[in-house]
């Protein structure tokens, strides 16, 4: 008897034991559904993508557009995701240290991205951008939308609360006697802050950054009116994409889905090595 | 009495906290943090607004009441009608497994749940385009049988249930994660069913991080436009739904009409961050964090 | 380095944290400031630093009026309550902090900075840590390389902000131990902060007894537990029981009654005493009571006594008595104390 219990407890097991019920229920039903709507239809792409066969696959990324498409996704996302860094800790750092009238109002607004939609954005900066825009019009004769540049001020509006709500929450937790202690030794405020609080937030700011830049490479619904889709110039890989899906050709709208996709999936294992990381030499998130 | 801030030699020096800025230094920052927002988060607000009523009341009126508008309304309640409960159960299966048992696989299951997150909405779109479009197996059998997926209502939904499938999960599988088993574990000791004990124990625990993320969840799915663009077909007046419908009415420069009916999805984000707001202040629901 | 405090007033949002304090710390000195929390202890020992600036009075270092130099020019080691270890920094960058911050003329070498902080390691004995992050210390640890860091700068004074209040109770008299023998061996002027009566009395060499923004009392271990300067320190101190007497003609009267103990001066306040200084007697004149608990206290016995109060609820004290002294549950006690203050009000 005792002999097939230490047995039995030595096995594989899947799930450690409790009393709480709906195990199999729960997670079978998670694990279908999940499986209906997001593992097989992305199982599909790849399956389709590996039948277009190496030469196939080559032919399309060598393609001089559809490089000029993926530079200028990953080139805007990169900058605005850049920008987004600057201004986004400038913002989590004034949310959490200043009191000012209106601060839970811009704490609230942060967020506007992450609810509006992006059509609507996209038609609204559009509007302000263009030539005869509110913002445009400063800045005629140069011009910002319908250039690369637009593209970069619509994933700059999407981008933005991801540096925000990333970066923020860690500097809410930083110990204001680690600022005190600074300066005790000697160090003054530049010092303090580029040496000691920059630091601190770095795994943050870096997990934001590749948050916002993930996002901004797949952007598709703010980017299309404000870019001006120039091929070769302003147009983005979603967007060719798309046009692709619209002359039928399934083969390299999946040739750059997939591409895609290998690169979100790189990035996400990216901002967890990060996170991993951090956790395991600062002891914190 | 003696000026407190006056030194020795007779200089005047105000104490500045050494773990703050100067004054100075502090009003650049918010300045610039402020001017950035403005240009970006802002102005655009105002500009939706103000482009909606350029031409008055009377054009915003006819722009949302004209047939085409408010098929396209209709649509997209119906879509968030079917995807939010769909993804509002899963949301509550996945994080009933996850947060309460501990089972191998389950970080590798969580980063399947953010997989949405990470994926373009085009791809999103892409997906489904492959899986019942006419070069794929699925696609003309169904077809066959009388049943239209993509350019369809049902691919609409299909579209919108992937793009927002992580969100209700997202928000509650960390706060049921918080609040451990313990609750659990005595009401069945105190003799409780299994339902009873997630009703009357588990539900109210998590009622307002519940309410966060079906909230999120609605606004995205009735926001939705990449991957539903991309399955659409842009029927008008049948497969259009809001935001692809803003997108017609700005391609055909009808900007007060684009403008109008953007302005109700514009709407709804102002309703949702205020809901947002308001629980986030009474009930520390969730924190704003996060991928969305 | 001679501190000097004079006439220090600190508010904060008009709420008054010290009022009128005055505190001379002589140089290599190694001083407590004990108090319960709100006594602006704490609040003491940031003016000293320059992490706050007081609304009155002056702080000099030596012949040198601080009062208004910055945290940074003041040159203070400060260690704080938790540490405030860098945690994105190694050991080693954390000791050497305070040194590469400085101006490029005062400045050390690199492998200057290197040396420092490999003899301070030693002498807080971690040497071999100093490529660990703080996260991979103990708390005892992480204390001893907090202290390191702020030695670093050579400081002119060595503050410690409750240095022990974040440990558990065996690594607290370890480090309580280790730290007197440092400030004996490296004879910095020390001031610490505590809550801890017996951290204070045995670490220090003089004890200041804060409460409600003022000093209490400054004296060394013995002086403010034999011979506590006001009802706060005696009650703060030690154990202590005390009861409203009035004193007349030398006698001092309880319930109007004499209790067999003597006053020179008179009029009415409060007697205090402790439960050590006490003799069981067989006398009219002495106070009385009841019984009403009674408890093992290692060699001796602790009994808790009601004494009556017309009506009101009883005063209770507890006394020490002998072990095989005839005390009983419910029975009267009569007792006198042998060493006493009178505070009159």
């Amino acid at each position: 008897m005792t002999d097939t219990a230490a047995v039995a407890s030595a096995r594989w097991r899947l799930k450690r034991p409790s009393i709480i019920p709906g195990f199999g229920l729960t997670l079978g039903f998670s694990l279908v559904y999940l499986s209906l709507i997001i593992l097989i239809p992305i199982a599909g792409l790849f399956w389709r993508s590996a039948a277009l066969g190496w030469s196939g696959f080559f032919a399309v990324l060598t393609d001089e557009r559809t490089l000029r498409a993926l530079y200028v996704s990953f080139g805007t996302a990169f900058v605005a995701a850049l920008v987004n860094v600057v201004f986004g800790v400038i913002t989590a750092w004034m949310l959490t240290r200043y009191d000012f009238p209106g601060r839970r109002l811009i704490d609230a607004m942060v967020d506007l991205p992450f609810a509006l939609p992006t059509a609507v954005a996209g038609i609204a900066l559009t509007a302000l951008y263009a030539p005869q825009g509110w913002i445009g019009s400063l800045f005629m004769p140069f011009r910002i939308a319908f250039t690369p540049l637009g593209i970069v001020v619509a994933l700059i509006f999407i981008g933005l609360p991801f540096v925000v709500r990333t970066v923020q929450p860690v500097m809410e937790e930083i110990d204001r006697e680690v600022e005190e202690a600074a300066a005790t030794l000697g160090a003054n405020r530049f010092q303090t802050v580029s040496r000691v609080i920059l630091p601190g937030l770095a795994p943050a700011i870096l997990t934001g950054f590749a948050l916002a830049f993930a996002r901004g490479v797949g952007e598709y619904g703010s980017v299309i009116f404000i870019a001006g889709n120039i091929p070769y110039v302003s147009e983005i890989a979603p967007l060719l994409i798309v046009i692709k899906l619209e002359e039928f050709n399934y083969a390299g709208a999946t040739a750059i889905a997939t591409i895609m996709l290998l690169i979100s999936f790189a990035m996400l294992f990216v901002i967890n090595l990060i996170q991993a990381w951090s956790r395991r030499r600062y002891g914190n998130a | 009495m003696p000026d407190p801030l006056r030194t020795a030699s007779g200089r005047s020096r105000a104490f500045r906290n050494p773990a703050d800025e100067g004054l100075g230094a502090k009003i650049i920052l918010i300045l610039l943090a402020l001017a950035f927002l403005g240009f970006f988060l802002v102005l655009p607000l105002v500009s939706v607004f103000v482009e909606a009523f350029r031409k008055g009341w009377m054009e915003y009126y006819e722009a949302l009441v004209e047939p085409d508008a408010a098929a396209s309304i209709h649509l997209t309640l119906m879509v968030a009608a079917i995807a939010v409960p769909l993804n509002l159960v899963f949301g509550l299966c996945a994080s009933w497994a996850i947060a309460k048992f501990e089972f191998k696989g389950k970080a590798f299951l969580i980063t399947l749940i953010d997989l949405p997150f990470s994926i373009s909405p085009v791809i999103s779109g892409l997906v489904y385009v492959l899986l019942f479009g006419s070069g794929s197996l699925l696609g003309p059998l169904l077809k066959s049988w009388g049943i239209e997926i993509l350019f369809a209502v049902p691919g609409i939904v299909l579209a919108t249930v992937f793009v927002t499938f992580p969100f209700v999960a997202r928000e509650l599988i960390p706060l049921m994660e918080d609040q451990g088993t313990g609750d659990e574990e005595a009401a069945l000791s105190l003799g409780a069913s299994g339902w009873q004990t997630f009703w009357y124990v588990t539900l109210p625990n998590i009622k307002w991080g519940l309410l966060y993320g079906v909230l999120l969840c609605n606004a995205r799915a009735m926001g939705e436009f990449g991957a539903v663009s991309v399955v659409s077909g842009r029927i008008r007046g049948v497969t259009t739904t809001m935001p692809l419908h803003v997108e017609i009415l700005y391609n055909e420069y009808n900007m007060v009409a684009a403008f109008a009916v953007a302005s109700l999805l514009t709407f709804l984000a102002l309703v949702t961050l205020a809901l947002k707001t308001l629980l986030e202040l009474r009930f520390g629901a969730g924190n704003a964090g996060g991928r969305h | 380095m001679e501190v000097t405090i004079n006439n220090i007033r600190k508010e904060f949002d008009r709420f008054p944290a010290l009022n009128d304090v005055s505190l001379k710390i002589a140089s290599g000195e190694l001083i407590a400031l004990l108090g319960p929390s709100g006594s602006g202890k704490t609040t003491l020992l940031r003016l000293i630093a320059g992490l706050d600036f007081p609304t009155a009075g002056k702080i000099f270092f030596g012949e040198e009026d601080a009062s208004h130099h910055s945290v940074q020019e003041r040159n203070v080691g400060f260690v704080f309550q938790h540490y405030a270890l860098f945690r994105h920094m190694t050991v080693a960058e954390n000791i050497g902090f305070g040194l590469k911050v400085r101006p490029a003329s005062t400045r050390p070498a690199k492998a200057e900075i290197r040396r420092r902080v490999l003899e301070l390691l030693d002498m807080v004995q971690l040497g071999g840590l100093e490529k660990r992050y703080p996260n991979q210390l103990s708390g005892g640890q992480r204390q001893r390389v907090a202290l390191a860091r702020a030695m670093a700068i050579e400081p002119r004074i060595l503050l410690l902000d409750e240095p022990f209040g974040a440990l558990d109770a065996k690594v607290r008299k370890e480090l309580r131990r280790w730290l007197r023998e440092f400030h004996d061996r490296t004879g910095h002027t020390t001031v610490f902060v505590t809550h801890d009566q017996e951290e204070a009395l045995e670490l220090a060499d003089r004890v200041v007894v804060m409460s409600q923004g003022r000093i209490e009392q400054v004296g060394s271990a013995d002086d403010v537990y034999d011979r506590p300067g006001s009802p706060f320190v005696f009650s703060f101190i030690g154990e202590s029981s005390q009861l409203p007497v009035e004193v007349k003609e030398g006698a001092v009267l309880f319930q109007g009654q004499p209790i067999g103990i003597s006053e020179p001066a008179g009029g009415v306040g409060e007697l205090f005493f402790r439960p050590e200084d006490v003799a069981l007697v067989d006398a009219p004149d002495a106070l009385f009571g009841k019984v009403t608990a009674c408890r093992r206290l290692a060699g001796t016995r602790i009994a808790e006594i009601d004494i009556a109060n017309d009506g009101h609820a009883p005063y209770h004290v507890e006394i020490e008595v002998p072990l095989h002294a005839p005390i009983e549950l419910g029975s009267e006690a009569r007792f006198r104390p042998t060493r006493w203050k009178v505070f009159r009000k």
